[in-house]
This record gives structure tokens, C-alpha cells and sequence, in this order.
């Protein structure tokens, strides 16, 4: 385990969005996690928790207000020449939520996976570039025939397809998906989850993996980060958050989603996150409860978890 | 159990500059006093469509009837003229729509929007209809009621205002309360509310309600009955318990085995293979039947009728006729369905 490489670390990063002249909305606030190569991170949280501020922000769609996220050991936002930005960009790519208003409806689906092709120069000449893309097409299930077409001819499962066939093109190591699901139908959601994971197996893929629906994200990622009011409040594998959830807003937010059995609906009992539990004698960090599950809590809290989960683990 | 509304054999299309696109295609179903019915189905499968022609809302410039009937306590809805629609929209049935903040008129204070709904359909002075506005808001748990009726929809959060609109679907006590997605814009936790509050007003005024949706873990949450809709059709209904543990059409199958479990750990989700048909050219015979890894011969030829599981489940494939060869749910979906169990013996997640 300990010899996972880290191909993305960010350190207490903080994103604050100024609101009006004395207003400011601190959208992240001091977040750090690692994320090692070939795993699937999930990040999720209500709206307005800041996931996907987090998403953008690593991606370079926003400049971080303060802290650093490496990738690969170097950190993206102090890239200063062009082709250290470009090698950047081609090594991070990023899938978004609603497929309808990522992709240019006047590009045929042929220049919108090219273009980063052609950003990169990656295709030698027309014909390579046709092929590359006709490739690509087939890996995430469409047809070379879908490359003279318009992106309002496709369905939204489709369309994700093509988003994805985008973000492939220029063989990046890193994924950034911020809600792909999201918009999609039951069994078409089911369609392109399997999808990324067959990718992610064929080409060494890492995933940040961004969502809301947490069964989705359970099933699809190593490990889990809980994000609230643009703070990570609990971290780790995802069978552990699951099954020993501790931080009181993790209970909560479990303890909400309806599973598709009637029976254990009927019995199941929704817990109320109540912010004023916590200890404010101290300023809450992130402490390993378990190995390798971390909860931000004061060190009062602290002792108490570490108890609550031992109890836990007896049963 | 009295029977509130009887859907026949509705038949819908809509006239297209491609062509005439087959919604909803002989759709049948009851709805009791008191009950709460989930119609679930992909988007286009006609859920919508056919609830909107329950409130009388279909567009008058392409969408035809083209058969059946929608009888409301005997009456035949499709056959009411709009100013009879009018009176019955609000006051018998209403409505609670997806997104909140397009339900809600941005320039009209919360307070005017639902008191006028009130004075509209019941003949009271504005002072008493402001009164039942401060009360409903109350009863939907909105804090402050007094202060908040003075303020705009977008003063508010998105739970907030989902509760406003069914305040004021509320507001004069309908029979029925046709919920379309009402909670698919909302977080978990805001998600969680809103249902406690639905079944919660129903449990006190005993409504009706249609809830519409494509969430089966909701569906699992609300639901007394529950009907599927594939290409127009309902293609299986029953009890929300025959739905969930004993499926019997492949669809049904799909839509489950597509849902991940906490306890998941196959290397593949279920997926349904390929998309939805082309309602302009709906396929010949059973719907499903390209996406069905079970079809048979017949499938592609003629369409399954309703075939009779028990008094309150039916389902419409042939797989269920006495001369189909027996098929086995597939085993994903049965795990599904075991790994549910377990959970449920442990007494839920633990917490």
C-alpha cells in the first residue's frame, strides 16, 4: 500500500469567491487529500459543499485563493510557460455533468473529439486524425458512422459517450468527473459507469470521481471524501465510510438515501446532522481514527470517536 | 378502498414536423383514496405525458387523444370543457412539478401566489384566504410563516421553495396531488424532508397521490402500488413489495440489477443494453423486446397482453405465458435482491 504513488496531492487548498464588496464566499476552505495512481477518489456533498469548486479548481478552471495542488510532483497553478501548461492539460482532462452544454452544438462529433488532437498536435495529417477519432468512437461504444454527425442528433447517453471519447483523446493519466451520471437515465447511468470502469482498466486511468447520488459513488471508488460547507469531513475507503460512517454529518447524510427495498424503508430511521454538536473549544484538523480513515474533529472529539468506533468494531 | 380515478386505455400522440410521435400507447391504471401510486420509467416512456393529460394540461395545438378515458369519481375527465377543468384543477387535483424556482412566478410575493389559488376556487375574502396561507406554510414547515409570505421565491432555498409549491398544491385540499419528479432537483437530506412531509400531510388529509419519478430508492420510500412504464405502456404493476422482490418483466429486471447496493461488489453494474425506442416508429410487438436478452420469436410479432401474477400484480411479456420456457431472473438481480435482505436482517447500515 505504502508504495502507491501519489499522483495528485493537494494541500489546504482554499477558494474563496468574492461576492459584492465586502462578501466573501469561502467555496472551499483549507482541503488536502492525495489521490494515488490508478485508484478512483469519489468526492461528494450536497450543493454548495464546494466539490466541484474542488473539481475546477484542481483542473485549473479556477485559481486556487490559497494552498497547492501538485500533480505529479509539480504544482499546477504556479505553470508559467505554455508548454508546461499544455503538457499539463493534456495530462489532466475533466467529463461534465450535463452533455448537452459541454460539447459545441455546431462542431460535428469529428472536430469536438479532435480538437484536442489538434490543440496538441497529435495527428500527423487528416487521415490520422479521422482514424484516431473513428478509434475512440468505437472504445466508448459508438459508431465510426457518429463522427460526421451534430451533437443535438445524439441521446444524453450518448452525448456523455461523446464527452468522454473528448476527454480519451489525448491519453491523459487523470479524470475529473463531476457529476457524469447525474443527468442520466436509470439504466443508461448504469451503461457509462461501466463504461469508465472498463476504460479505467484499459488505459491506467485515475478518477476524481464527483457526485451527489452515493450509492453510485460507493460502487465506483476506492476511496470516499465528505465534503461540507467547502471542508472535507471525513475520508476513507469507501467500504469503511459506509459501514463505519463517523462524523456525525456522514451519519446523517447516509442515514437519507433511500435504498430500493420497501422493507428496510419502512424501518429506516433518518438522522438530523445538528451542526452545534461539535466541540468549539479548538479549531477541528483531520485525525486518523482508523488506519487510514480521517475525520475533522477537535482532539476532544477525537477520543470520543476513537471509542465509538472500537465499540463499533466489537459488534 | 374507494377507487378516486380510473385510467382507460389512454392513447396519445403528438403531431411532430417529423411525424406523429406515439406517447402514451393504451395505459391503465386505478388509484384508491388515500393511496400513494409511483409510476417509474426512463424519460419518454409517457409517465409525464400521461399525467399531464390527467390535469388537462396537454398543448391543444399537437396532442391528440386518440383514446380512452380518464374517469375522476366516475367522471370522464377528457370530455370536461377547460372552464370545467378550471374548477377541478387546484381544487380536486394538483400538481407539484420538478423544478421549483420555473413552478413559481419570480415577481408575485409567496404569500399572493398561493392566497390566490385560494380565493380563486373558494369564496373567501382575502384576509381569511392570508390566514390559510400563514397556516399552510406552517403545516409544510416553513419557519416564520408570517414574515416569509412578504418575500420573493427567489429568497429562498430549493427545499424551501419545493415546499411552497406544495403548500400551494395544498391549498384547497385536493383529492389527489400528482407529483411529477418533485424531489430529482434537491439534495439527499432536503429529499429526505420533503417525502417525511408528503407522506406525512397524506397520512392527515388522506390525498391521493400520483408520484412520478425515476428513483427506485424513492419509489421504495413512498409507494403503496407501483407501475412501470416502458415505450408508452405500463409494462408491470403491483404492490410496491410484489415490485421489488418478485419483478417478473425483464425490464423491471434491468431497471433493478442497474442499481448499485451498498454491498455491490460485482465488477459490472446490470446495464440495460442500448436506448429507448423511437417513438415516431415504435417497434412492432413487445417494445422491449431489442433491449431483452429473453425475447422470443413472438416478441418481435405480436404485443404481450397483461398477464396475471397475482390479484394486484400483472405484467405484460410473454415470458409469462403457460407455453414460454421458464427464465430465471438474472442472478445479479436476485443477489440484488438477497444482498437487500441481509442489510435489512443487520437492521440497516450501521450506524
Amino acid at each position: 500500500m505504502s508504495e502507491r504513488e501519489k499522483i495528485l496531492e493537494v494541500k489546504n487548498l482554499k477558494k474563496h469567491f468574492r461576492v459584492g464588496k465586502n462578501k466573501v464566499v469561502k467555496a472551499v476552505d483549507g482541503v488536502s487529500f492525495d489521490i494515488y495512481k490508478g485508484e478512483t477518489f469519489g468526492l461528494v456533498g450536497e450543493s454548495g459543499s464546494g466539490k466541484s469548486t474542488t473539481g475546477r479548481t484542481i483542473i485549473r478552471l479556477y485559481d486556487a485563493t490559497d494552498g497547492e495542488v501538485l500533480f505529479k510532483g509539480v504544482d499546477v497553478h504556479k505553470l508559467k510557460s505554455r508548454e508546461e501548461k499544455l503538457k499539463f492539460n493534456r495530462n489532466m482532462q475533466m467529463i461534465f455533468q450535463d452533455p448537452t452544454s459541454s460539447l459545441n452544438p455546431r462542431m460535428t462529433v469529428l472536430d469536438i473529439i479532435a480538437e484536442g488532437l489538434d490543440v496538441h498536435n497529435l495527428a500527423k495529417d487528416e487521415e490520422e486524425r479521422r482514424a484516431i477519432v473513428e478509434d475512440l468512437l468505437e472504445r466508448v461504444g459508438l459508431n465510426k458512422e457518429h463522427a460526421t454527425r451534430f451533437p443535438h442528433e445524439f441521446s444524453g447517453g450518448q452525448r456523455q459517450r461523446i464527452g468522454i471519447a473528448r476527454a480519451l483523446a489525448v491519453k491523459p493519466e487523470f479524470i475529473i468527473c463531476d457529476e457524469p451520471i447525474s443527468a442520466l437515465d436509470v439504466s443508461i447511468q448504469a451503461q457509462v459507469v461501466n463504461l469508465l470502469k472498463k476504460l479505467q482498466k484499459e488505459n491506467g486511468l485515475t478518477y476524481l470521481f464527483i457526485a451527489h447520488d452515493l450509492s453510485m459513488v460507493k460502487y465506483i471508488s476506492d476511496r470516499i471524501a465528505v465534503m461540507y460547507h467547502g471542508h472535507i469531513v471525513e475520508l476513507a475507503d469507501s467500504d469503511d465510510l459506509y459501514n463505519y460512517p463517523i462524523h456525525p454529518y456522514t451519519r446523517s447524510l447516509l442515514s437519507a438515501i433511500p435504498l430500493p427495498d420497501p422493507e428496510y424503508e419502512r424501518t429506516r430511521r433518518r438522522l438530523i446532522y445538528d451542526p452545534s454538536v461539535h466541540d468549539t473549544s479548538e479549531e477541528p484538523e483531520m485525525r486518523e481514527v482508523r488506519p487510514n480513515h480521517w475525520v475533522r474533529c477537535t482532539s476532544k472529539e477525537f477520543e470520543q470517536y476513537k471509542k465509538e468506533i472500537e465499540n463499533l468494531s466489537e459488534v | 378502498m374507494t377507487k378516486l380515478l380510473e385510467v382507460k386505455d389512454l392513447t396519445i400522440s403528438f403531431n411532430t414536423y417529423n411525424g406523429e410521435v406515439q406517447a402514451v400507447r393504451g395505459v391503465s391504471f386505478d388509484l384508491n383514496e388515500g393511496e400513494t401510486l409511483a409510476i417509474v420509467g426512463e424519460s419518454g416512456s409517457g409517465k409525464s405525458v400521461t399525467s399531464t393529460a390527467i390535469m388537462g394540461l396537454l398543448p391543444k395545438s399537437n396532442a391528440i387523444v386518440k383514446s380512452g378515458q380518464i374517469l375522476y369519481q366516475g367522471e370522464d375527465l377528457l370530455k370536461k370543457s377547460p372552464k370545467e377543468m378550471q374548477k377541478i384543477r387546484g381544487q380536486e387535483i394538483s400538481m407539484v412539478f420538478q423544478d421549483p424556482m420555473t413552478s413559481l412566478n419570480p415577481t408575485m410575493k409567496i404569500g399572493k401566489q398561493i392566497a390566490e389559488v385560494i380565493i380563486k376556487h373558494q369564496n373567501v375574502s382575502r384576509n381569511e384566504a392570508y390566514e390559510r396561507t400563514v397556516e399552510l406554510l406552517r403545516e409544510v414547515g416553513i419557519p416564520n410563516p408570517e414574515q416569509r409570505i412578504k418575500e420573493y421565491p427567489h429568497q429562498f432555498s430549493g427545499g424551501m421553495r419545493q415546499r411552497v409549491v406544495i403548500a400551494m398544491a395544498l391549498a384547497c385540499n385536493p383529492k389527489i396531488l400528482i407529483c411529477d419528479e418533485p424531489t430529482t432537483a434537491l439534495d439527499v437530506t432536503i429529499q429526505a424532508q420533503i417525502l417525511e412531509l408528503m407522506k406525512d400531510i397524506q397520512k392527515r388529509t388522506n390525498t391521493a397521490i400520483i408520484f412520478i419519478t425515476h428513483d427506485l430508492g424513492v419509489v421504495a420510500n413512498v409507494a403503496d402500488r407501483v407501475a412501470v412504464m416502458y415505450a408508452g405502456k405500463v409494462v408491470e404493476t403491483g404492490t410496491v413489495d410484489d415490485i421489488f422482490y418478485d419483478p417478473r418483466h425483464p425490464y423491471t429486471w434491468g431497471l433493478l440489477g442497474s442499481m448499485p447496493t451498498p454491498d455491490s461488489k460485482e465488477e459490472q453494474l446490470y446495464a440495460i443494453p442500448g436506448t429507448p425506442p423511437d417513438m415516431l416508429n415504435p417497434p412492432k410487438g413487445d417494445a422491449f423486446a431489442p433491449r431483452n436478452q429473453f425475447a422470443m420469436e413472438i416478441d418481435t410479432v405480436m404485443e404481450p397482453p397483461m398477464f396475471k401474477v397475482s390479484d394486484t400484480h400483472y405484467a405484460a411479456t410473454w415470458l409469462l405465458h403457460p407455453n414460454a420456457p421458464k427464465v430465471e431472473m438474472p442472478e445479479s438481480v436476485k443477489r440484488r435482491i438477497q444482498g437487500i435482505g441481509k442489510l435489512r436482517k443487520k437492521g440497516g447500515i450501521k450506524i
